[in-house]
């Protein structure tokens, strides 16, 4: 019998579908993956599950759960499942808890509505439930607030609440896509061991395609509010039926990177040598020297004019520190950063940085509402001073990006992520630069829009020879774009090389970590080579492939 | 949290050396001669000068700064140029009123605007939101001095429950209090009705965020996830916005002193300002500017109170 089953459920928003008659089973101990790129409506599906639709959304259709029928269901019954019988975590781990409550707190806070314990006992349950996710006693007291954990342990956190009073079905609704590699693939390693251990039925939503093959027994591929494929993550993803899902698996597959280059000898585009930067911790005492961590330890790197490097590393490496002084935002304490020749520090001249320009990972953050496109793009232009041609410079800046001249009289809300992330780069190449900053710049994309603009950035560099310094913890990516990369830990290089022998054959344990943690999607060569035609790789190796994968 | 202290306590020490300087010399560009004042139009200079020597007026302004902070500090505030009593006796007869008036009146503020800025963020839409609001904004629009006799009319005049005005000083507990009810209740309408209105948009946009919907997925209901996480979350804006309406409050009531024939601080000033008597206006507004400093510090440790990010930074 089915933990959960869906029959026909559509949703509606004002005069907009949402859902159309989707349908949905999960068995016990079972892992379903819900891919499709956002607003597929693969969040909707499960909010509608939990009960927890926003206001205003109306919903036909069957949801079965253990026998119940939950659309049925009064909002105190809802209540006294949610969290008991059924778990859910979101996506975004550095704001899902309450900043002002304890963790002990927040995970006994399942256990204090559903078993109605009192606090003490509810919290040694919650003390084993942290133990359980890897959050040990030892390092990890109840009395810690959210703001004390990283990212990566503040979803540990959510999970441990999520399952404290044991649900038989945990929703996971992009679990890991705000986390580096290494983190991510601690937390999944963990879901799949509760999925093992207590036998729960997981949905997994993901649009990480190598994430699903990787967790999941069974697929659902969803577009535009329907469920277009369902089926065995093998036969799904080894031979897919639906077009859409032949486009997402091929959007998936980077290809396999940029032949290395021989480092030409002139003078460096960029060269950074020796650089250090520390920041003091708080104090614990108000006398007495303050303890300082170094970020950034003696680093030297340098790029030539037309390269394209990247610089990998997982959280907290020093990763956003160096690429900090590297764009002259922050003063550093030893060492010198050169562009073109010139040295780079926070009080440089303006037009000594318009070679450099940078787009950053969020392309819903880094606008201002309130401007128009054209406003927007022409930002860069302070630097140098406004040409009276400015612009036809837009259009030229947006047409490169693949954008049509009438965007610039529009308002940045109009604009899907992906294309606001097409704005950040036609915003960096207006001012003509010689070397552009990609920090994150495709992380937040989904796999068809990234393919899109990781094609761009390379049509863009063919034709403008410009340089790229790709910082990111997602080593697909880097893989497929750079032609020399660089691994940063713990504040320094560790490993240097060009890329894909380095990802091939690392030798920095550091960097063996990260490869290693990269989930892959089965047979990745075999599409990626396959990549016109689609000739589906034969369904049993891929099997094989993926059991090896989990072992 | 004791680095915390240690700056705020700093920062509130730099302010009030800050706020004396600005009070000090703001008394000295006001236009009229306090010696000229008390001895009328027809003395002679010689008199107003000797005058100001006996005041010491015509010390250098340095000297005098010094002096009067001094004197402020320890509480020898000179005499009132008008009343010839010392100005400490008379601030500290004025403020045996206002500040229980204040209290209570902050009191009040809280105990109306908690319930109604919850009950309308957990109805929020329909008709309890509507009407919660409704009445806030009926409260904030009357003017408190009419509201005042409205109280006055129904209460005291006719139904006799509590006096119509005057204060009978604290050696009659009971009456005391008793005179102090209608005014704190005339000053904390329109001032709950404020944080009302400031509980509820807080609350609402803190029922937005990620984390109630974690609670939600935890089991918590609407109004379960509303007073066990949006509430203390919400608190920062309340706790700024009650910390300045302990000063319009504790200055501000003058026009609610003067329905209720209250010998007030409010009044006091006034009085002073009109009448020329600056060293008392020097000081009482001195005073004023120590209660709101004061205030702002412990609404300071209130917010590290509530937020453990500010005492324990990661």
């Amino acid at each position: 019998m089915s933990l959960l089953s869906i029959e026909e459920l559509s949703v509606t928003i004002g005069a907009h579908r949402v859902l159309d008659r989707v349908s949905l089973r999960v068995a016990p101990g079972e892992v379903l993956a819900l891919v499709g790129e956002s607003g597929s409506g693969k969040s909707m599906t499960s909010l509608a599950v939990m009960g927890l639709l926003p206001e205003g959304a109306r919903c036909e259709g069957r949801i079965r759960f253990e026998g119940q029928e939950l659309t049925a269901l009064s909002e105190d019954r809802m209540c006294a499942l949610r969290g008991d019988r059924l778990g859910m975590i979101f996506q975004e781990p550095m704001t899902a808890l309450d900043p002002l409550m304890r963790i002990g707190d927040q995970v006994a806070e399942t256990l204090r509505l559903h078993r109605k314990m009192p606090r003490a006992a509810a919290l040694a349950v919650a003390r084993e439930r942290l133990d359980r996710v890897g959050l040990g006693a030892e390092r990890f007291a109840l009395s810690l607030y959210p703001h004390e954990l990283s990212g990566g342990q503040r979803q540990r956190v959510a999970i441990a609440g999520a399952i404290a009073a044991g649900p038989k079905l945990l929703i996971a609704d992009e679990p890991t896509t705000a986390l580096d590699v290494v983190t991510q693939a601690g937390v999944l390693d963990l879901l799949s061991g509760l999925v093992r251990d207590e036998g729960m039925g997981l949905i997994l939503i993901t649009h990480d395609l190598a994430v699903a093959a990787r967790m999941a027994g069974r697929v659902a591929v969803m577009q535009s509010g329907k469920i277009v494929e369902e089926g065995p993550t093998e036969r799904v993803l080894g031979a897919p039926e639906h077009p859409y899902t032949t486009a997402l698996i091929a959007a998936s597959v980077l290809p396999e990177g940029l032949p290395a280059r021989v480092a030409p000898k002139a003078e460096p585009l960029l060269s950074v040598t020796g650089v250090r930067r520390s920041y003091a911790l708080p104090r614990r005492r108000i006398f007495g020297p303050a303890e300082r961590v170094t970020a950034v330890d003696g680093v030297s790197l340098s790029l030539a004019e037309g390269e394209a490097v990247g610089l990998v590393g997982s959280s907290g490496c020093g990763k956003s520190t160096l690429t900090r002084a590297i764009l002259g935002l922050d003063r550093i304490e030893a060492g010198e950063i050169r562009l073109a020749g010139t040295r780079v520090w926070p009080g440089m001249a303006n037009p000594a940085r318009a070679p450099m320009q940078v787009v950053f990972q969020d392309p819903f953050g880094s606008f201002d509402p309130r401007r128009r496109v054209a406003d927007l793009v022409a930002e860069p232009f302070h630097l140098t001073g406004r040409p009276s041609d400015w612009r036809s410079r837009v259009e030229v800046a947006l047409s490169d990006v693949g954008l049509p001249a009438e965007a610039a009289g529009r308002y940045i809300h109009e604009f899907s992520g992906g294309q606001r992330q097409r704005i950040a780069i036609a915003r960096a190449l207006i001012a003509r630069p010689r070397l552009i900053v990609l920090d994150e710049a495709v992380s937040a994309l989904d796999v068809q829009v990234r393919a899109q603009v990781l094609a761009l950035l390379g049509r863009l560099r063919e034709k403008q020879g410009l340089a790229y310094l790709f910082i990111s913890h997602d080593l697909g990516v880097v893989r497929a774009v750079t032609e020399r990369c660089l691994v940063m830990d713990a504040g320094r290089i560790v490993e240097e090389g060009p890329t894909a022998a380095l990802f091939d054959a690392p030798r920095h344990p550091v960097t063996q970590a990260l490869v290693r943690a990269v989930p892959r999607l089965p047979e990745a060569d075999g599409l990626a080579a396959s990549a016109g035609g689609f000739a589906p790789p034969d369904p049993r190796r891929i099997f094989v492939e993926s059991r090896k994968e989990q072992a | 949290m004791g680095r915390y202290l240690l700056t705020r306590s700093l920062i509130l020490l730099a302010s009030l050396l800050a706020a004396s300087l600005v009070v000090f010399l703001a008394i000295e560009v006001v236009p009229g001669d306090p010696a000229r004042t008390m001895l009328g139009m027809n003395a002679t200079p010689e008199t107003v000068a000797a005058l100001n020597a006996q005041l010491g007026l015509n010390m250098p302004g340095w000297q005098r700064y010094l002096h009067w902070i001094a004197g402020f500090a320890t509480g020898d505030m000179g005499m009132s140029y008008t009343y010839r009593v010392p100005v400490a006796g008379l601030i500290a007869e004025r403020l045996k009123l206002s500040l229980p008036l204040t209290a209570i009146a902050l009191v009040l503020t809280t105990a109306i605007a908690l319930p109604a800025g919850l009950i309308a963020a957990a109805g929020r839409g329909r008709a309890t939101d509507t009407a919660v609001m409704g009445i806030a904004q009926i409260g904030i629009a009357v003017p408190n001095f009419w509201f005042a006799m409205i109280l006055v009319l129904v209460l005291a005049l006719k139904l006799h429950l509590f006096p119509a005005g005057g204060f009978p000083g604290w050696s009659h507990p009971a009456a005391a209090f008793q005179a102090l009810v209608l005014p704190a209740v005339a000053l904390a309408l329109p001032q709950g009705a404020i944080l009302a209105r400031v509980l509820r948009s807080a609350l609402i946009e803190t029922m937005g965020q990620d984390y109630i919907r974690t609670a939600r997925a935890r089991g918590r209901s609407r109004t379960g996830a509303l007073v066990a996480h949006a509430l203390r979350n919400a608190l920062i804006p309340v706790l700024t916005i009650l910390g300045m309406q302990f000063a319009v409050l504790l200055a501000g009531a003058i026009v609610i002193e003067n329905v209720f024939a209250l010998p007030g601080l409010g009044r006091l000033i006034f009085q002073a300002l009109s009448q020329r008597d600056l060293i008392v206006v020097e000081s009482a507004v001195m005073l004023l500017v120590v209660a709101v400093i004061a205030v702002s510090f412990v609404t300071d440790i209130a917010y590290a109170l509530v937020d453990p990010r500010l005492r324990r930074p990661a």
